[in-house]
């Protein structure tokens, strides 16, 4: 009896949930609040510091950042991009890494209507989300900072 | 001096107001003017198009006796559906009054099938169904999309316009996001279309399969990292109706390919 419970704590520890894609089979990490002030973020979310060789990894790949869905970015060997929104190559000389802070974490702060997501928006916001995704946000805070890292050192 | 102004300013105004107008008028343009060549060119052929496999293996269905069935759809629709009428096909999804519901090409097949022939029931969507609704909607090849929008059905079409114009999901996006705003833009590879619902049921490149439009809906909102509307749902009715209505003019193509 006891062995055979066992048996079964351990076949349910190795079955992946239903759903669950890679990077999604941690629990979801506790939301930090973050506050926008004359349309930037200045604050990092929840204090952490990027990586911009991460960041760069995050932003073209297509199950994470997914940024080369909408946009151009300087990056050699990729043949296809979207062309929905603004090319990245030179966004840091135009931009505050506050205001880019904001655009990566919540860019309807400044448009209400745009069609990029929030990467990190409050997770209670989020209309309908699948069973896989709820109380998350489409990137950890750590990967919307390296996200920013990368963009910052497009000048 | 003041006329050759007013002239000038006149002319500015008409040529910034006509391609404006195009754009705001909406031209429906199908989903084939949006795929690569190679694509439309695989549409165009019988031999290529892998969506003609669904509408031969709805014509077995459609004139052979299914299981526990006392007669065929051809016994009363004729050989092949010779008897069908393209015109009606088009009308679909249709709203039924005395149900107060939105009734599909699929569910109307379904309800024929079970109530005519005496075949055993099959759940929304099964792949069976999925193949007559595409063989009947290949009989109305090239037929405009002719849905009813005023009378009854105005609330329910509105209801799927508000869904239409709803954020869903992680990636938070509505339909009209893509399909209204950015047409003809590049998503990385692909070309964004209207989302147009006139080829519909198409064979889709992205998932080598024979896809509805409930199905087609559910698996963009999977994309969007949402919790898709269950099928035959009020919801993707309403939805699939208010898609359908926007494709109103357009040459049915079933079965199209798209990605």
């Amino acid at each position: 009896m006891q062995l055979h419970k066992i048996l079964v704590l351990m076949l349910l520890a190795c079955a992946p949930l239903p759903g669950m894609t890679s990077g999604q089979s941690s629990p979801p990490e506790d939301y930090c609040q973050w506050k926008v002030v004359d349309y930037t973020i200045a604050q990092p979310l929840c204090g952490l510091a990027g990586d911009p060789q991460r960041g760069r990894e995050i932003a073209s790949d297509g199950s994470r950042g997914n940024c080369l869905a909408c946009h151009q970015l300087p990056i050699p060997g990729i043949e296809a991009y979207g062309t929905i929104g603004p090319p990245l190559a030179g966004i840091a000389a135009r931009l505050s890494v506050p205001m880019i802070r904001l655009r990566v974490v919540d860019t309807r702060n400044i448009n209400p209507v745009s069609i990029m997501p929030g990467f990190y928006r409050d997770p209670q916001l989020i209309n309908r989300p699948g069973k896989a995704y709820r109380g998350r946000t489409f990137l950890t805070a750590q990967q919307v900072e390296d996200v920013i890292a990368y963009l910052a050192t497009l000048k | 001096m003041i006329h050759l102004n007013k002239g000038i300013l006149l002319c500015c105004a008409v040529l910034l107001a006509m391609p404006l107008a195009t754009v705001l008028a909406g031209e429906a343009k199908s989903g084939y003017e949006y795929i690569k060549p190679a694509s439309r060119a695989m549409q165009d052929d019988d031999f290529e198009n892998p969506g003609l496999l669904a509408v031969e293996r709805g014509q077995v269905l459609f004139n052979a006796k299914q299981r526990g069935a006392g007669k065929t759809c051809a016994a009363c629709h004729g050989a092949d559906g010779a008897g069908l009428n393209a015109g009606n096909i088009a009308r679909y999804p249709v709203y039924n009054e005395d149900a107060a519901e939105i009734v599909t090409l699929q569910k109307r097949i379904s309800r024929c099938r079970e109530q005519n022939t005496g075949s055993k029931s099959l759940p929304a969507d099964h792949p069976d169904l999925v193949d007559l609704e595409t063989f009947v909607r290949n009989r109305a090849i090239g037929e405009a999309v002719n849905v009813q929008t005023d009378g009854p059905v105005a609330e329910l079409l509105e209801a799927g316009k508000q869904l239409y114009n709803t954020r869903f999901g992680l990636i938070d996006m509505a339909c009209y996001h893509c399909h209204e705003m950015y047409p003809g833009q590049m998503i990385r590879g692909q070309k964004i279309s209207q989302g147009q619902a006139n080829g519909f049921p198409a064979y889709r490149l992205g998932t080598g399969e024979i896809t509805n439009l409930h199905q087609r809906i559910q698996q963009c909102l999977t994309l969007m990292r949402a919790e898709p509307f269950a099928a035959d749902s009020a919801e993707i009715r309403s939805l699939g109706l208010y898609i359908m209505s926007r494709s109103n003019g357009l040459p049915i193509e079933t079965p199209a390919v798209r990605y």
